[in-house]
């Protein structure tokens, strides 16, 4: 029960056209992440499948069933809101109850629902505090717990870990990996940071301007990215994106390479640059070098640590069988 | 670094703040104070201030002469029925001014707004012909609707200004959850916007109290409210100052009492919702 397609689906804002026409199946079960760069539709997406907002046209199909007219309340979704949007003149346990109470669960039904899902989410403590007591954290968990009990025919989340410092962020990312594995519901999660995206989907969806640049397994989109856009935004450094003369040699108008496929020395190699920037984690090494022609700072990733500083002279080489050819506009060439 | 306020700069101002506070006050003081004066020292030259012969003479007239608890049940039905009225309507109409804004939103509670700017007497004469029309002249029901529309646009503008400071996500989650759009005004909007419905509430309750155009000109004997009964005492062949003050210290008593218990709410729905 959660399978979501969307079917030929627009939306404008007045004149300003936000998302032009766009297919896209959900299959049930599978976790989902609509990701991008702010301002590429991938919020306006979730509330549109949510029923927050009316498609401009085309049909939202929910379980084969079309659903592009059916309130929100109605449409057996879940979500989970970036602000959390409690109800702050409720308790947490009134809070979670709310959407079991809206769709008449018995009292006894309630309770028991309410007291597996403050056990699963730590929250059993606080059941009769109100969300203003409450941190970041324990808000979030009480919005998920709210999402769960009604156990909705899919889980919509949107930039749910977007006001929780980075500690909190890594663990409610794992936590909600795990409800996942759990529930084995579907689920849909916004978000702009492609590490949420890599760590957490079964499948992303890399979004621009509205448009669906590709579909595909985050090592799909790290392995063969479709286009210069994708190739830019999914991985962590951002892969080099090479022009010029040196992607003219390989019969491209643009190469890529992410900063882990570059072997690095300090006696030969293939491009020679300087250090500007040289990071040490122990575990890794970034260097950001310049001088390397079309490509400007490069970011290369070692294993390890490599005892360079700002100033010394490297030479790299590319791993050839993970270099990236883009054509002049900007499509992949296999 | 915090600003410096000296313990002489205090004093100053708290002595300001009582004189203006006072200044403000003394109508009313003086009102009260007459009304135990007999008529004679009413009108003394010089006026006497507290040095007069105390007396509740006039309570004791005022009470013989009118049905002073006929003209209390009017003005309460009258400013409760019109507020009750005025909030039934302005709920919804707020809530789809601050949730769901058309282009025209801002245009329209302008004009509401500007309807309180036409000098009442403009529409006495429709207004007394619609009346005599629906046969509702002198009755309480028609103060009510009156004095209900009369309100209606400062109670639109003050739950709109409430509502809007209630983030829309909460309520959307509400739609998510479930709940119809009854079911989300009813256990989400209102319960988060209770203090400032509060505060509408009193200050509509004592801006009807205190209405005196309308109750004056559309009532004569059976619906007239406490603003008919201090004007019976103001008669231009007889000075009765005295009896005056006693009708007025218990036409406002009521509302004074409520103002003073609710000073806290009034303030800030008077500052609409500016201060959270």
């Amino acid at each position: 029960m959660g399978q979501i397609k969307l079917n030929k689906v627009t939306k404008s804002f007045g004149d300003v056209a936000v998302i032009p026409p766009l297919d896209l199946t959900i299959e049930d079960g599978e976790f989902t992440v609509f990701v991008g760069p702010s301002g590429c539709g991938k919020s306006t997406l979730l509330r549109l499948i949510a029923g927050l907002e009316d498609v401009s046209s085309g049909h939202v199909e929910i379980d084969g069933v079309d659903a592009t007219d059916v309130p929100p309340a109605k449409r057996g979704l879940a979500m989970v809101f970036q602000s959390y949007a409690l109800y702050p003149h409720m308790s947490v346990r009134k809070n979670i109850a709310f959407p079991m109470k809206m769709a008449g669960v018995t009292a006894d039904e309630q309770n028991r629902r309410i007291s597996a899902a403050a056990e699963a989410l730590n929250l059993t403590d606080y059941l009769d505090r109100r969300p203003g007591q409450l941190s970041g954290g324990q808000r979030q968990r009480v919005a998920i717990g709210r999402a769960i009990v009604r156990e909705p025919g899919a889980f919509l989340f949107d930039e749910p870990l977007s006001n929780l410092d980075a500690a909190l962020r890594v663990g409610m990312r794992l936590e909600i990996s795990e409800l996942h594995e759990r529930l084995k519901t579907t689920m849909i999660y916004v978000t702009h940071d492609q590490v949420e995206a890599m760590t957490m989907a079964d499948k992303i969806v890399v979004l621009r301007a509205g448009l669906i640049e590709q579909v595909g397994s985050p090592l799909e989109l790290y392995h063969t990215p479709c286009n210069e856009f994708v190739a830019g935004f999914i991985g962590s450094p951002r892969m080099n994106l090479i022009k010029g003369a040196e992607a003219a040699k390989h019969n491209a108008a643009t190469i890529g390479i992410r900063p882990e496929h570059t072997a690095v020395s300090m006696t030969e190699g293939l491009w020679k640059g300087v250090v500007g920037v040289a990071e040490h984690l122990g575990s890794d090494t970034f260097l950001h070098v310049h001088g390397v022609p079309g490509c400007d700072p490069m970011t290369v990733r070692v294993d390890g640590e490599l005892p360079v500083r700002h100033g010394d002279t490297i030479w790299m080489t590319p791993q050839a069988d993970k270099l990236h050819r883009f054509d002049a506009e900007g499509l992949r060439i296999d | 670094m915090a600003r410096n306020v000296t313990q002489r700069r205090k004093i100053l101002n708290t002595a300001a703040a009582w004189t203006i506070g006072l200044l403000i006050f003394f109508p009313i003081l003086w009102t009260i104070l007459t009304s135990f004066k007999t008529e004679a020292q009413a009108i003394a030259d010089p006026p006497i201030f507290l040095a007069f012969d105390w007396t509740l003479e006039n309570y004791g007239a005022v009470m013989e002469r009118s049905n002073y608890s006929r003209f209390l049940w009017n003005s309460i039905v009258i400013a409760g029925g019109s507020t009750i009225l005025g909030i039934l309507i302005a709920v919804p109409a707020a809530w789809s001014m601050a949730f769901v804004p058309s282009k025209r939103t801002k245009d329209i509670l302008l004009w509401m707004l500007s309807t309180k700017m036409l000098p009442a007497v403009g529409v006495l004469y429709p207004i007394y012909l619609l009346f005599i029309q629906f046969g509702i002249l002198d009755t309480k029901i028609g103060l009510v609707i009156v004095l209900m529309l009369i309100n209606l646009p400062i109670i639109v503008w003050m739950l709109y200004t409430y509502f809007k400071e209630i983030p829309g996500e909460i309520l959307e989650a509400a739609r998510m959850d479930g709940a119809s759009l009854k079911e989300e005004v009813l256990y989400v909007l209102t319960p988060m916007a209770i203090p400032g419905i509060a505060s509408t509430l009193l200050l509509n309750v004592i801006l009807a109290w205190n209405e005196a155009f309308w109750t004056l000109n559309l009532t004569a004997a059976k619906a007239a409210p406490l603003t008919a009964f201090i004007a019976s005492y103001s008669s231009p062949e007889g000075l009765f100052y005295a009896k005056l003050s006693a009708a007025s210290t218990m036409a406002i008593a009521p509302i004074l009492v409520l103002g003073w218990f609710s000073q806290k709410q009034l303030v800030s729905g008077l500052t609409f919702g500016a201060v959270k």
